[in-house]
């Protein structure tokens, strides 16, 4: 009994159990989940799984089944982000027990509901405790907002290398309160009408709806909502990010003001679409992704001179080749602002050359191949915050030495391999016809089934290593159900 | 050195992914007995349309059984260039469409009156050929429905013969008859069942050219050379209503100059062949997986 107990205390005691709940449960919903589309559904593997699993999966219901998942998935995510705030952040014992218990809950009875409702018959009572998991969330979200309160003296900055303002408030803590709030306001816009539209058994993919002239007010908000959360998740870690490696310094002063601006913008933005402001809607979500990215940017030139000057101390006049090597020598530090680099590439950069080549594109193109651009850019985005995690995640269970070469280098090449694929295939109709795409469609497949394939793997062999190390008598667990993040934030 | 091989390996197997397509390759030859000049006659009254099952109404008409053949459109063009009502001009064939409303609303382009392209004549996915005098069919691809055509394309034919494309809802309870069905055989989808993306019949092959059409009607319950097929026509009779190609349909809606299309192709996965199902592009838009089928009014 005291085993079971023990080991409990750790997965659901510690900060560093419960990220590695969150990540096992959101493996174990990819690897099922995953095998219903393609390829695996093209290999008549899905057939077995649904059979396996005995899933209702009744045509008519697609929809509704893809939002229940995702939203699963989304919100283990926003809990390992939570875990990882309560953990880094100053905040008082309390607020974080809470948040921590709660979040956990709701995001548990979220997954293990929910999914038990969209697959499995349609139990009403599982709604209803799936719903009440995503209540809780929300509840936890309130919390943490109220937890993030930058403005007690108690969690004022006193080191002047740091972002605040002349009286000490810490800018950076700001930063994650306004973050926080603005999601809390933003799962609003899915919440109504989600209830709206589940009132009446009417669910709809946004990418679905994208290009009828006129929308209603709800699937304005849905479209907003679907956006500005995935946004918002993006910044949260970006600043996670920042936190771990210590970001300061001028470039902090300067990044974590934008960061601010940009995230409230991008809201006003966002929560404008559903609103009269519509028309001018988009010219506000750019006017505020614009100081948000170059925030993260910021971050990025600093910690890449930080690796360098760090690894090149030693050297009297580092060349370009002795910098390179510097930068790149610690792929879990290098790691998550490279993957926000090439988020550039397969995500924003996309976006932009997309909006800029509108008539060109869009206006030609069928709707399913706007569709697959939709739907390949957020999933690339999705995955891009989920390698930034896993890499944070390597530092977090303390990887060292080659194991840390190759989790890290593996993440970020398997990962870009499969987005570069993705980004690809989204764009062929640029450079190849449908009657000559095969050949291409096949390579640029193979490409993304190794990368994702070889990533899970990857994942899976990290989960198996810590389910022998929770049998172990004094395995890692131990050391690690007494440690914070806060403690670990690089010098 | 050693480090580079298999990222040498993986670079040569992209590389290679970029061979040309042979869009000439041989297609088998099957005849699957289905008359592509037939008609199902669709009677009046409700139905249930859309995902969400609401109830519709439309009138009495008639809908071709199948889609329209590459054959049936040669002659139409043949028929059409004589008549003046069709003109070839370079690498296209063009004919007149008295445009559409303009309303401004956002996104929405300007359809105006005039000649509009109906197919393009130098796609090598193209399987109409002119020599200059008559158009005709590639041969092989006689009874394959009539794809790389415009919405124009389509409009023009079906009104050459008085007849028009189907609106969304007369296409819809065509495909599904009176019940809830998802797909116009029934309530699940098989290999069998019809033409999709890696649905493995006798006129693919993923590793070359992909997914190619199938003859009208292929999917009949016949046995092709050992490929068994189920009999997949929709309720009133009618082949082909989910997968092979995507049919236009007639609707122009108010402030949006896209053309819709239904039934999913063979290119597309599994779950765009079920019925309620919407795709869209504009009217100049073709592809080799983009085809229609024509209705008429009873009082025709």
């Amino acid at each position: 009994m005291q085993f079971i107990k023990d080991r409990f205390n750790y997965l659901f005691n510690s900060t560093k159990g419960l990220i590695l709940v969150a990540i096992a449960m959101i493996a174990v919903t990819t690897a099922i989940w995953g095998m219903l589309s393609g390829p695996m559904a093209e290999m008549g593997v899905r057939e077995v799984v649904i059979k396996l699993f005995n899933m209702d999966m009744l045509q008519a219901e697609r929809e509704g089944r893809i939002i229940i998942l995702y939203h699963s998935i989304a919100m283990a995510v926003v809990a390992i982000e939570t875990y990882m705030i309560t953990s880094l952040l100053k905040m008082k014992s309390f607020f974080k027990t809470a948040i921590n218990a709660i979040i956990t809950v709701g995001y548990i009875l979220t997954m293990i509901f929910g999914m038990g409702f969209a697959y499995f018959g349609h139990n009403w009572a599982f709604h209803g405790v799936y719903i009440f998991g995503l209540s809780l969330i929300f509840f936890a979200g309130v919390l943490l907002v109220i937890a993030l309160w930058p403005w007690s003296k108690e969690y004022y900055q006193p080191d002047n290398s740091y972002s605040r303002t002349k009286k000490g408030v810490d800018i950076e803590r700001v930063a994650f309160f306004s973050t926080a709030l603005t999601t809390v306001i933003s799962a609003l816009f899915g919440a109504i009408p989600g209830s709206f539209f589940g009132n009446g058994f009417e669910v709809f993919l946004a990418e679905n709806v994208i290009r009828f002239p006129h929308k209603t007010t709800m699937q304005y908000a849905v479209i907003g909502h679907l956006h500005i959360m995935l946004a918002l998740i993006a910044i949260m870690i970006t600043l996670i990010i920042g936190r771990w490696l210590n970001f300061k310094g001028i470039l902090h002063k300067i990044s974590m003001p934008l960061m601010i601006l940009g995230t409230i913008v991008l809201n006003l933005g966002v929560w404008g679409v559903a609103t009269p402001l519509q028309p001018i809607a988009h010219q506000v979500i750019y006017t505020g992704a614009t100081p948000s990215m170059v925030a993260a940017l910021l971050l990025l030139i600093w910690s890449w001179n930080k690796l360098i000057k760090n690894g090149t101390r030693h050297l009297e006049k580092p060349k370009f080749g002795d910098k390179l090597k510097a930068l790149i020598k610690d792929p879990l530090k290098f790691g998550p602002t490279w993957q926000m680099l090439f988020m550039n590439f397969t995500t924003s950069g996309l976006g932009i050359f997309m909006a800029v080549r509108l008539d060109e594109i869009f206006r030609v193109w069928p709707a399913r191949e706007e569709r697959i651009e939709l739907t390949g850019h957020w999933h690339a985005l999705s995955a891009i915050i989920a390698t930034i995690i896993l890499l944070y995640y390597g530092n977090i269970i303390g990887l060292k030495g080659k194991v840390r070469q190759l989790y890290g280098w593996g993440i970020i090449l398997f990962s870009d391999i499969a987005l570069a694929g993705v980004t690809a295939f989204e764009m062929k109709r640029l450079f190849i016809t449908e009657a000559e795409q095969q050949p291409l469609v096949n390579g640029l497949m193979y490409a993304i089934d190794f990368g994702l394939g070889a990533l899970l793997i990857l994942l899976a062999i990290v989960m198996v290593w810590r389910l022998i190390d929770l049998f172990k008598k004094k395995g890692k667990w131990i050391i690690e159900k007494e440690q914070e993040l806060s403690e670990e934030v690089v010098e | 050195m050693k480090k580079f091989i298999p990222i040498l390996i993986f670079v040569t197997f992209l590389l290679t992914s970029c061979k040309p397509v042979d869009l000439n390759a041989p297609i088998p030859a099957f005849e699957t007995g289905v008359n592509p000049d037939a008609w199902a006659q669709i009677p009046a009254g409700e139905f249930y349309f859309g995902q969400h099952n609401d109830i519709q109404t439309t009138d009495a008409y008639e809908i071709m059984v199948t889609d329209v053949t590459t054959a049936q459109y040669a002659a139409f063009l043949n028929q059409a260039l004589a008549d003046g009502y069709v003109k070839v001009d370079g690498d296209q064939v063009l004919g007149y469409y008295p445009g559409d409303d303009f309303h401004g609303v956002k996104h929405e382009e300007i359809i105006a009156e005039g000649d509009w392209l109906f197919i393009p004549l130098n796609d090598p996915a193209q399987r109409i050929k002119f020599d200059g005098e008559e158009f005709s069919s590639q041969p092989g691809y006689e009874n394959h429905p009539m794809t790389m055509v415009t919405w124009f394309g389509a409009w023009g034919y079906c009104g050459y013969f008085d007849e028009h494309l189907p609106s969304e809802l007369e296409w819809e309870k065509a495909a599904r008859g009176s019940d809830t069905r998802p797909f116009p055989w029934g309530e699940e989808i098989k290999r069998e069942n019809g033409n999709f993306y890696s649905s493995r019949d006798p006129f693919e092959d993923m590793r070359t050219f992909g997914s190619r059409t199938t003859p009208v009607g292929f999917y009949n319950g016949k046995t092709y050379d050992g490929y068994i097929t189920l009999d997949s026509s929709s309720p009133y009779g009618l082949y082909d209503m989910a997968g092979n190609v995507w049919q236009w349909t007639g609707n122009v809606y108010e402030g949006m100059h896209y053309r819709f299309m239904r039934g999913g192709s063979k290119d597309t996965y599994d779950m765009d062949l079920r019925i309620w199902t919407r795709n869209n592009a504009t009217p100049t838009y073709f592809s080799p997986g983009v085809g229609f089928r024509c209705v008429r009014n009873n009082n025709d």
